[in-house]
């Protein structure tokens, strides 16, 4: 059994980092968050775009994506500042259904200044208590992890994904929670994913997510070519949206889908693989997933994408030899050997499983060296 | 020889090449399912991870890579083609 050292929350998950998350609710909140950040700086401000005048399941959206992020085990605890009491409440509430210390500030009848006096003692406070937090040994199969590629090429689909597919098949048969999505960048291959749901009902949610997508972009009058595939993968040699799709599929690995979920959305059923309907732009893809409950992200990368995120590591991988030599900061586990055959899909599922135990351990990933901490809301339409 | 190039599936139309492949040059492709070898002249330059025809396909006949359709073909290509955009298209969009 493959064991981590990780932190196990209030309500019984499992995360690998320990942050203090200061959420703005709302984009006129950013201000004062990053004033909480700069006054005690072992916090993590989160600052986004959004968050006034939404409404119907693009606000449902924005919720369950700001509540998710906090309720994530890899923070311990959050401080949620916004605009005006009300959503402010909804979104603290929500994230202290876990049982992890919230602490809810509004700006309305206060001023940034004094909200951002008493949110920074507040902060302090959670600091240090975060700071005694334990990693205790977890069996891996506690965590869940998320899956997405990006600026992908033909060598994606030859090695990098596949490598990841071998790991994937591997965590769900420790029992791990895996989810994966983007949706339209199924297309050509949607009816692999469908073949492999668990039931009829799963199958039929699949699908009309799936069909739901494409509508939505086709009736926008939208014509992907040029956009899917991207500049970049066209440029690495993919040709069409369906060879694109074909390889992304290909780090799904080979087991069931148990469950189809809306964005951001938490699976509660049994532990397994589960498609999350989303967009296939990374940083949105990895903060719906991260919101969903995933605490170690692989990725990935042909071309060179160099996305991170704040709140869930982010593990990249290339089988593309010019990325490994030329991008090498932001590649975490070259896996190129195995277009020159020096390196077999096991034996590079067993580096992948090493580093996802050591990315779990506490190691931080390159695009955490880095800084990157893309935090980007998904919007289903326009404000009012 | 040295592998230039890897095939997902027997039966694929395409190979991937894992190096840049020169036009004129003679190069091995390997399947990946079964590790057989194909052998083809490169009737144009192929940069590394770009398609390399393996087999011949006609105008709008289905491209076979993963052995699954990726695509239609537009034109038309002989084995050692580039095989990209210009003589391949999406059949979804």
């Amino acid at each position: 059994m493959v064991t981590v050292e990780g932190y196990r929350r209030e309500n019984g998950h499992v995360g690998v980092r320990n942050h203090v998350a200061v959420l703005p609710v709302d984009d006129l909140s950013n201000a004062a968050c990053r004033s909480v950040g700069a006054q005690v700086p072992a916090t993590l401000p989160l600052p986004h775009a959004y968050g006034r005048l939404q409404y119907g399941e693009d606000l449902e959206l924005h919720f369950r994506t700001l509540i998710g992020t906090g309720a994530n085990p890899n923070v311990a605890a959050a401080i949620v500042v916004g605009i005006e009491p009300n959503w402010t409440a909804r979104v603290a509430e929500g994230i202290a259904a876990t049982g992890k210390p919230v602490e809810a500030f509004s700006i309305e009848g206060n001023g940034d200044l004094e909200v951002v006096r008493r949110a920074s003692h507040a902060a302090q406070r959670l600091v240090q208590h975060a700071s005694e937090s334990r990693r205790e040994i977890v069996e891996l199969g506690e965590l869940t992890v998320s899956i997405k590629c990006g600026e992908s090429d033909t060598t994606t689909g030859l090695a990098s994904c596949p490598t990841v597919g071998v790991v994937v098949d591997e965590l769900v048969d420790a029992g791990a929670t895996v989810l994966f999505g983007e949706t339209p960048e199924l297309t050509g291959g949607e009816h692999l994913i469908a073949a492999r749901c668990s039931t009829d009902e799963v199958r039929e949610q699949f699908m009309a997510a799936y069909r739901r997508y494409v509508e939505g972009i086709e009736a926008n009058g939208a014509d992907l070519l040029g956009s899917q595939p991207t500049q970049g993968n066209i440029a690495g040699g993919l040709s069409t949206i369906e060879e694109k799709a074909l390889g992304n599929i290909e780090k799904t690995g080979t087991r069931s889908v148990l469950g189809v979920l809306q964005p951001a959305q938490a699976p509660n059923g049994d532990r397994g693989l589960y498609f999350m309907d989303s967009s296939s732009a990374a940083a949105e893809h990895i903060t719906l997933m991260c919101a969903g409950g995933a605490v170690v992200h692989l990725f990935p990368t042909g071309q060179g994408n160099v996305v991170g995120h704040p709140v869930e590591p982010v593990i990249k991988l290339t089988a593309n030899p010019a990325t490994a030599s030329t991008m090498v900061e932001h590649v975490d586990l070259d896996v190129s050997g195995l277009l020159r055959r020096e390196l077999t899909l096991e034996q590079a599922g067993r580096r992948l499983s090493e580093l996802v135990v050591r990315t779990a351990n506490g190691r931080l990933t390159c695009a955490e060296t880095l800084g990157h901490r893309e935090f980007v809301l998904t919007r289903l339409y326009p404000s009012a | 020889m040295e592998h230039r190039f890897l095939i997902h599936r027997r039966g694929d139309h395409v190979g991937v090449a894992v190096v840049d492949i020169a036009a004129g040059e003679r190069v091995v492709g390997i399947h990946m399912d079964d590790d057989s070898p194909v052998e083809v002249e490169a009737v144009d330059p192929v940069p590394l991870g770009h398609k390399i025809a393996v087999a011949a396909a006609g105008d709008g006949d289905e491209v076979l890579e993963y052995g699954t359709r990726i695509g239609l073909a537009t034109g038309g290509f002989a084995p050692g083609a580039h095989v990209h955009t210009h003589n391949l298209r999406s059949a979804r969009w």
